[in-house]
């Protein structure tokens, strides 16, 4: 396995993923639907988002001409790369009556093999956090391991910081350093348009070999490197973790969650962007006559009702206590649960609020007014 | 083999849209043929059987003192009773008279006003005599219809979320109209149903399934205003079907004026 890298034009950027596709995989990478940048089935390169980038700050986000023809030239989409193996909606098992009891009828069926085109660094973190729940712990979910296992992926080191980015308070980005099979950095020479490539498994070596590259020279590390450092320096936002988890568990009457209670619209968004919410609810459905029965399962949210109902009601009925049970396990009890944070500083849940409420700013605010 | 149980459907002030929905589930509709004896449905067939009724599905809300007294006589007949509709859940559009005053109204509209026997206001079902469920909606969806009669037959409880229809947003994956193209949308207080209609063409929620579970339509409203969506505009967003939910209402009457 090389680690000095490889360089690829535009072209063989082309057959790369020209040479994914006839290897069977379903690509998944950017493309412009609806006034944004979202991650969706793509064909290849003239899907990607040629020449656009996005501007994004709390509650806003608007699609804006570039001046290149970068095709990464943008920060994070509406939605990570959560739904290609967490997915929205999940029939477990159908089944039929049958001479009182009932008999299953199918299993999941195989999944398809999915390949992530310009992963960034915050959403490979939110994958590996998203293994460690759901594949990693002692109870896996079957239908998430069926569509990760197998997945190859295309990483790309950010070029563009957005409005509400900190992954660099996070320790996340926006250089990917593990989680993919390649690692793309998008360079402009004038018009020379190219990416360095850093290979890091086999498989990545593999397709590589059957797409014409070259060999990277030293300044094209250079001019890599240059690119994540800008990038680093351009952050939209900072979250001071400086002892979170004991900040958060020392503060849970601050005021400010009465302050965030009223703005907070227990909408759901937040949850639903992140790419590392997991939470999902199990619903078991019948026909009419109660011969077929299938059970489903589907995204739910901290911020529903029914998700910490128990017998005789909510758990948590205010909007107080949800908001303050989100914000506190993704930054906090996440620690003590997985052994990291469950934030890696995307952004989404700050831009995607359509009332615009910022978690750095609510740590911030409680962080220096704290009592005592 | 199980009886069938008795299914009715009873019309008060509304627009027959909700019933006609059951009518609508032209693929469904014969295994609900099937599935229980429709005894009184006026709406398809003139023939009635009489009561009691195993289920009872009211359409439509009270603006007469002769239907307050008829609501109580299909409670008394009915073992469930589900409410379908803005109308019957939240008073419907008709609800736009509890803002003003119907006398004046009245005096306008109809050449002999004194023919005219109506309350003052217009008002949910379930403000009359108690349900068992209520299915809300301008009109319903059939699906969500056929889910609450097939848990009815086989005693389970309905799979009707009350959360908002940006879950139903994101779950399609679609691009949120509010965050990405600046259009004032309701999603975010209303109660979900829909499978996200409107905002999947583009537009934004009109509110139609009426609040959400834990609505903040104060802070909606907030960022509304900021969005330059005049007051009077405002009020007019929360006034249409479900008018007179109580999180609607409250929010459109601190606007008026």
């Amino acid at each position: 396995m090389e680690n000095e890298g490889v360089v690829l034009s535009r072209e063989g950027f082309a057959a790369l993923l020209r040479a994914l596709r006839e290897d069977g995989y379903r690509l998944v990478g950017p493309t412009v639907r609806d006034g944004a940048i979202v991650y969706d089935t793509i064909g290849g390169i003239a899907d990607l988002p040629e020449g656009w980038t996005e501007v994004q700050e709390r509650g806003r986000y608007r699609l804006e001409r570039r001046t290149d023809r970068a095709l990464f030239g943008f920060a994070v989409g509406p939605e990570s790369f959560k739904r290609s193996f967490f997915a929205p909606t999940v029939s477990l098992w159908r089944a039929r009556r049958k001479d009182g009891s009932f008999v299953v009828l199918d299993r999941a069926a195989e999944m398809p093999r999915v390949a992530l085109i310009g992963a960034r660094a915050c959403d490979l973190h939110a994958i590996a956090i998203q293994d460690r729940v759901l594949l990693e712990g002692p109870a896996v979910d079957p239908s998430y391991a069926a569509r990760r296992r197998g997945a190859f992926v295309v990483a790309l080191n950010c070029g563009t910081a957005g409005g509400t980015c900190f992954c660099v308070s996070m320790g996340t980005g926006p250089k990917a350093a593990s989680g993919f099979d390649l690692a793309l950095t998008e360079l402009f020479d004038g018009e020379d348009h190219r990416f360095l490539v850093q290979v890091a498994s086999p498989e990545g070596a593999a397709i590589l070999a059957r797409v014409p590259h070259g060999e990277a020279q030293k300044t094209d590390l250079e001019a890599a490197e240059r690119v994540v450092q800008n990038t680093a320096s351009q952050m939209g936002r900072s979250l001071d973790t400086t002892g979170i988890k004991e900040l958060l568990y020392r503060n849970l009457d601050h005021p400010r969650w009465d302050d965030v209670a009223d703005r907070c619209l227990a909408c759901a968004n937040c949850t639903l962007v992140c790419p590392t919410c997991f939470c999902s609810t199990v619903e078991d459905v019948t026909d009419l006559d109660g011969e077929h029965a299938e059970r489903v399962q589907r995204w739910d949210s901290c911020f529903t009702l029914d998700h910490s109902y128990v017998h005789g009601g909510s758990v948590r009925p205010s909007t107080k206590s949800r908001y303050r049970q989100w914000l506190t396990h993704k930054l906090a009890s996440w620690i003590d649960q997985f052994g990291t944070s469950g934030c890696v500083g995307c952004g989404r849940c700050v831009t995607w609020c359509p009332v615009g409420i910022d978690i750095t700013e609510e740590v911030a605010a409680i962080r220096s007014t704290e009592k005592g | 083999m199980r009886r069938k149980p008795k299914l009715a459907v009873w019309k008060f002030a509304s627009c027959d849209g909700c019933q006609l929905s059951l009518l609508d589930c032209e693929d469904e509709l014969l295994a609900l043929a099937g599935a229980v004896r429709i005894a009184h449905f006026i709406e398809a067939s003139s023939k009635r059987l009489k009561g009691p009724y195993d289920l009872s599905i009211v359409e439509g809300s009270i603006t007469t003192a002769a239907d307050a007294e008829r609501i109580r006589e299909v409670r008394r007949v009915s073992k469930v009773l589900v409410t379908i509709g803005a109308c019957a859940t939240a008073g419907g559009i008709q609800a736009l008279r509890n803002f003003r005053d119907v006398a004046e109204f009245r005096s306008i509209v109809y050449a002999k006003p004194e023919y005219i026997d109506t309350l003052a206001t217009s008002t949910a079902i379930a403000e009359h005599v108690p349900v068992e469920f209520e299915l809300r909606g301008c009109p319903i969806d059939k699906r969500q219809l056929l889910e609450v009669i097939g848990a009815f037959l086989n005693g389970r409880k309905p799979n009707v979320a009350s959360h908002s229809v940006c879950v139903e947003c994101k779950l399609k994956g679609n691009v949120c109209v509010m965050v990405a193209h600046g259009t004032p949308c309701l999603g975010p207080i209303t109660h979900a149903g829909c499978g996200a209609l409107c905002p999947s063409y583009a537009r934004g929620c009109y509110g139609c399934f009426g609040p959400m579970e834990t609505p903040n339509a104060a802070s909606l409203g907030r960022a509304f205003l900021a969005a330059n969506v005049s007051p009077r505009g405002l009020v007019r967003m929360l006034r249409t079907f479900n008018a007179n939910a109580e999180a609607f209402r409250k929010e459109s009457e601190r606007h008026e004026g």
